[in-house]
């Protein structure tokens, strides 16, 4: 069966989309990238979408599930590498990826996820930021 | 001289094969890229309307001239339920399926011109044009 590569680095996980995904590839990362995350203890996911032409609501929701699967099991996501076409497709779609973090590149989504989650004393402050969110919601 | 191409859509593969036509004829029209990247868009969230609701049908697409201008045409076709409450079925937010309820609004706003026809228990066809 087909599928997208999950590679672990350190405590990362990291998946690159090089593929015109159908609905259904797109469904089977996100069960599999739960699934490593559990295996793996991974408190990070990076998902590289640089090589993605389109984002429409179908992946937008996919990209939005997993990035909330992943916090449920205490890992950051952070989508990196939007052309800058999608983001502007996005947008007029009505798609905000509220809940996703966004870096513009692998690089800048490394050093996102490390010191999201690297130092204790972020702990604090995610903490903080958990809280924030949800007194919004009440 | 115009082109046109007709498809089926009865599969989520086939949505990514209308995706790669819909590039296709895009790029040949002229389109830029950000124009490229919304009738693509476009047409990814009506072929999955296509396929999940009204159970698979057809897709025409046509390269169109008027006067000095070129566009592109997009006629999505099922013989599916049809939709009861078409200005509900454009809300943002609203699904009866799984999804976020963004496929139809989002395809309108993407597109310049924008009709639906649906009959219940008939079927369901909408059309965009995007123009250069």
């Amino acid at each position: 069966m087909e599928r997208i590569a999950i590679l672990q680095m350190g405590e990362f996980l990291l998946v690159t989309i090089q593929v015109d995904m159908h609905d259904r590839l797109a469904m089977t990362l996100q069960d599999d990238l739960t699934n490593r995350i559990s295996q793996t203890h991974a408190n990070g996911v990076l998902i590289d979408i640089s090589a993605l032409e389109i984002v429409d609501s179908f992946i937008g929701r996919i990209l939005g599930n997993i990035a909330k699967m992943s916090r449920v099991m205490d890992a950051e996501t952070v989508v990196v590498g939007m052309q800058p076409a999608v983001a502007i497709t996005l947008v007029e779609l009505g798609l905000s990826l509220t809940g996703i973090r966004t870096a513009l590149n692998v690089e800048k989504g490394m050093a996102l996820l490390r010191s999201s989650i690297g130092e204790p004393a972020n702990a604090q402050a995610i903490a903080t930021k958990w809280d924030a969110e949800d007194d919004a919601e009440d | 001289m115009q082109k046109i191409e007709e498809m089926d859509i009865q599969s989520s593969a086939d949505v990514v094969l209308v995706r790669q036509a819909v590039r296709q004829f895009a790029i040949e029209v002229g389109f830029g890229l950000v124009d490229q990247t919304k009738i693509v868009t476009a047409a990814s969230e009506l072929a999955r309307n296509t396929l999940d609701y009204g159970g698979g049908g057809t897709v025409k697409l046509e390269t169109l001239q008027e006067g000095g201008r070129r566009g592109l045409r997009l006629t999505f076709e099922d013989q599916g339920p049809g939709i009861a409450d078409i200005e509900m079925a454009l809300k943002d937010g609203f699904t009866t399926g799984g999804g976020l309820g963004m496929g139809l609004g989002g395809a309108k706003r993407l597109a310049n011109e924008f009709e639906i026809e649906s009959v219940v228990g008939e079927g369901t066809r909408v059309i965009v044009v995007r123009w250069r």
